[in-house]
C-alpha cells in the first residue's frame, strides 16, 4: 500500500496515461480509497522528491465579487499550478463556490483578472466557449442532461464542440465510463442512475473535453454517505494520473491526504493556504483554527 | 338538409380554405414564434426589447382587428396580398406571440444547472439551446402549443371578416340564402370541434412519445399530482 502509493505519487508529474501499472495498482485496488490512504502515505509521499508542479494554470489576481452590495469575494490572489491539486475549503457561505465558478466565467468577476493557461478570461463569445472547454465543471446537483442517456451526455460536448464523429466519441465515451466503473450504466438514462453514478458520468461527460483543469464544485456534498467515496475514488485516481484540479469539499479527509494544497477562505478572503498535514495539525490563523475546531470536534 | 345536400362542393371547399388557414397560420406562427422566444432569452438586450415589444402587440390586439387592420391597411401602404394570405398573415403574427411566451416558459422550466452544465463543456448559447435546453422544454411545451393550435383554429373563423371562403363564410352565407341558422351553424361548430380534439389528441401522441418514460414504460403508475392525498376522510 504505501510501496504503491510511492511510486504513484513519483509518478504523477508525469502525467501517465490511464491505466500505468503503478496507477491502477493503486488506486484500482478495491477497498482503496481516500479514506484508506492514511498521513502515512501521504507522509511518503511528501518526503520523496518533490513533485513537479508545473507553471501556473490558473491564475486569479486580485479578483473582487460583488453581489449587490454585498462582496462575495474580496482581492482574490490564487494559483493553481499545472498538476497540482488544490482544494478550497471553508465556511458556507465564504465565497468558494463563486469563486470556483467565476474561474470558468459561470459567474462574472468585478474586479481583478483571471488567466487560464496565460490567457486572460475572455468576454463572451467564442473565445469564451473555447477556453471553458479547456476547463471542466463537476456540479454539486450533478446536472447530467436528463433527456439524454448516459453516453449521450459524455459525447454531447466532444461530437458538438470537438467536432468528433458519433463511432469516435462513442468509443471514447465507453472508455471513459469504464474508467468511472459505469460501462454497464452506459444505456441508462440519469433518472435510472443513483447519485454517486449521476456524479460519475459527469466525471466522465467534463473528462471528454479532454480537459487542462477540472474544476469541483462541492462534488460530493448533494450524496449520500455510502457512496461518496465511490466518487472521491475516482477523484482521487484523477490526481495520481496528474490532472490539475481544484475542488471545493467538505470533505476534510479528501482535502488532507489527496491534494497538495489546501486553501482556507472565510467571509470571501484567502486567510490561510499551504500543505494540508501542515495546516490541519498546525492552522496559523485564529480563523483557521476556529473553523478546524468546529468541523473536526466529532 | 337540402341546404348542406345542395352545396356539399361548397362546404367542401369551405372546410379546405379552414384547414389551410389553420395549418399554415400556426406552423408558421410556431417557427416565428420560437424565433421571438430564442430572442427573448437571449444575451442581447436590444434583440430581447424587440421581441417583448412583438409579444405585447400582437397578443393584446383582437384577431380581429388585426385582420381588418392588414387586409385594409396594408394596400394602402401598397402591398395588395389576396386576402387569404391576409388571413394566413393576420393568424401568424397573432399565435406567434402565444408561442413565443409558452417556448419561453418552456425554457424557463429547464433547471439553470442544465445551461451551465452545457456552457462548461463549451457549448455557446445556440448549442445550449438546441441540445439540452429545447429538448427538454418541448416537452412541458406540448400542452400549452395545443391550447395555441385550438385558439388558431377558433381564430380563423375571423378570417370571414375579411372574405375568405373558410367554413364560417360559407355556413354564412348559405344561411343567408337558406335561412336555416342552427343547421349551418352546428356544422360549422362541428367542423372547429373536429379539428380541435383531432390537434389535441395528435398532441397527447407526441407527449406520450417524448416522455422520459416511454422507452421503457418505466413508472407507469406516476399518476397525476392528487392534491387530497393524505386528507382525513
Amino acid at each position: 500500500m504505501s510501496d504503491s502509493s510511492t511510486s504513484t505519487g513519483a509518478h504523477r508529474a508525469e502525467q501517465p496515461a490511464p491505466g500505468a501499472p503503478e496507477t491502477s495498482g493503486a488506486a484500482g485496488a478495491p477497498g482503496v480509497g481516500h479514506a484508506a490512504r492514511g498521513p502515512a502515505a501521504r507522509g511518503s509521499r511528501s518526503g520523496n522528491a518533490p513533485k513537479q508542479i508545473g507553471e501556473p494554470l490558473i491564475s486569479a489576481r486580485g479578483v473582487d465579487k460583488f453581489f449587490g452590495d454585498f462582496q462575495a469575494l474580496k482581492n482574490i490572489d490564487l494559483d493553481v499550478r499545472r498538476g497540482e491539486v488544490v482544494a478550497l475549503i471553508g465556511a458556507s457561505g465564504s465565497g468558494k463556490s463563486t469563486l470556483c465558478r467565476c474561474l470558468n466565467r459561470l459567474e462574472t468577476i468585478s474586479g481583478g483578472e483571471i488567466t487560464i493557461d496565460g490567457q486572460l478570461l475572455p468576454e463572451e463569445g467564442k473565445e469564451l466557449t473555447k477556453l471553458r472547454s479547456d476547463v471542466g465543471m463537476v456540479f454539486q446537483s450533478f446536472n447530467l442532461f436528463p433527456h439524454l442517456k448516459a453516453i449521450d451526455n459524455v459525447t454531447l460536448g466532444p461530437r458538438k464542440v470537438r467536432g468528433l464523429s458519433k463511432a469516435d466519441a462513442d468509443q471514447q465515451a465507453t472508455e471513459l465510463l469504464e474508467r468511472v466503473g459505469l460501462a454497464d450504466k452506459a444505456n441508462s438514462l440519469p433518472t435510472a442512475l443513483s447519485g454517486g453514478q449521476q456524479q460519475r458520468v459527469a466525471i466522465a461527460r467534463a473528462l471528454a473535453m479532454k480537459p487542462k483543469a477540472l474544476l469541483f464544485d462541492e462534488p460530493t456534498s448533494a450524496l449520500d454517505p455510502e457512496v461518496i467515496n465511490e466518487v472521491l475514488d475516482v477523484m482521487t485516481e484523477l490526481a495520481e494520473q496528474g490532472m490539475t484540479m481544484l475542488v471545493v469539499t467538505h470533505e476534510m479527509g479528501f482535502a488532507r491526504h489527496v491534494c497538495d494544497r489546501v486553501v482556507y477562505l472565510d467571509q470571501g478572503e484567502i486567510v490561510e493556504q499551504g500543505d494540508p498535514e501542515e495546516f490541519f495539525t498546525n492552522p496559523r490563523s485564529e480563523r483557521a483554527q476556529a473553523f478546524l475546531s468546529k468541523i473536526l470536534a466529532h | 338538409m337540402e341546404a348542406i345536400a345542395e352545396n356539399v362542393p361548397l362546404l367542401l371547399q369551405g372546410i379546405a380554405y379552414t384547414v389551410a388557414l389553420t395549418l399554415l397560420g400556426y406552423v408558421l406562427a410556431l417557427i416565428v414564434g420560437t424565433a421571438l422566444a430564442v430572442c427573448r432569452v437571449s444575451p442581447i438586450p436590444p434583440l430581447r426589447w424587440a421581441a417583448t415589444v412583438y409579444v405585447e402587440i400582437f397578443r393584446n390586439i383582437p384577431l380581429l382587428s388585426l385582420l381588418i387592420l392588414i387586409a385594409f391597411g396594408l394596400p394602402d401602404v401598397g402591398l395588395r396580398l389576396p386576402y387569404f394570405w391576409c388571413g394566413v398573415l393576420g393568424l401568424t403574427l397573432s399565435s406567434a406571440a402565444f408561442v413565443c411566451e409558452n417556448v419561453r416558459s418552456g425554457i424557463n422550466t429547464v433547471p439553470v444547472g442544465h445551461a451551465e452544465a452545457a456552457r462548461s463543456i463549451g457549448l455557446g448559447f445556440f448549442g445550449t439551446l438546441r441540445f439540452v435546453v429545447l429538448p427538454q422544454a418541448f416537452r412541458t411545451m406540448i400542452q400549452p402549443l395545443v391550447n395555441v393550435f385550438i385558439g388558431t383554429v377558433i381564430g380563423s373563423a375571423l378570417c370571414s371578416a375579411i372574405a375568405v371562403s373558410e367554413i364560417t363564410w360559407v355556413t354564412q352565407t348559405l344561411n343567408i340564402q337558406y335561412a336555416q341558422a342552427v343547421l349551418m351553424f352546428l356544422v360549422a361548430g362541428a367542423v372547429y370541434l373536429g379539428m380541435s380534439l383531432g390537434g389535441s389528441a395528435l398532441g397527447g401522441v407526441i407527449e406520450r412519445a417524448v416522455s422520459p418514460d416511454a422507452p421503457t414504460g418505466r413508472s407507469r403508475g406516476r399518476s397525476a399530482l392528487d392534491v387530497t392525498a393524505g386528507a382525513q376522510a
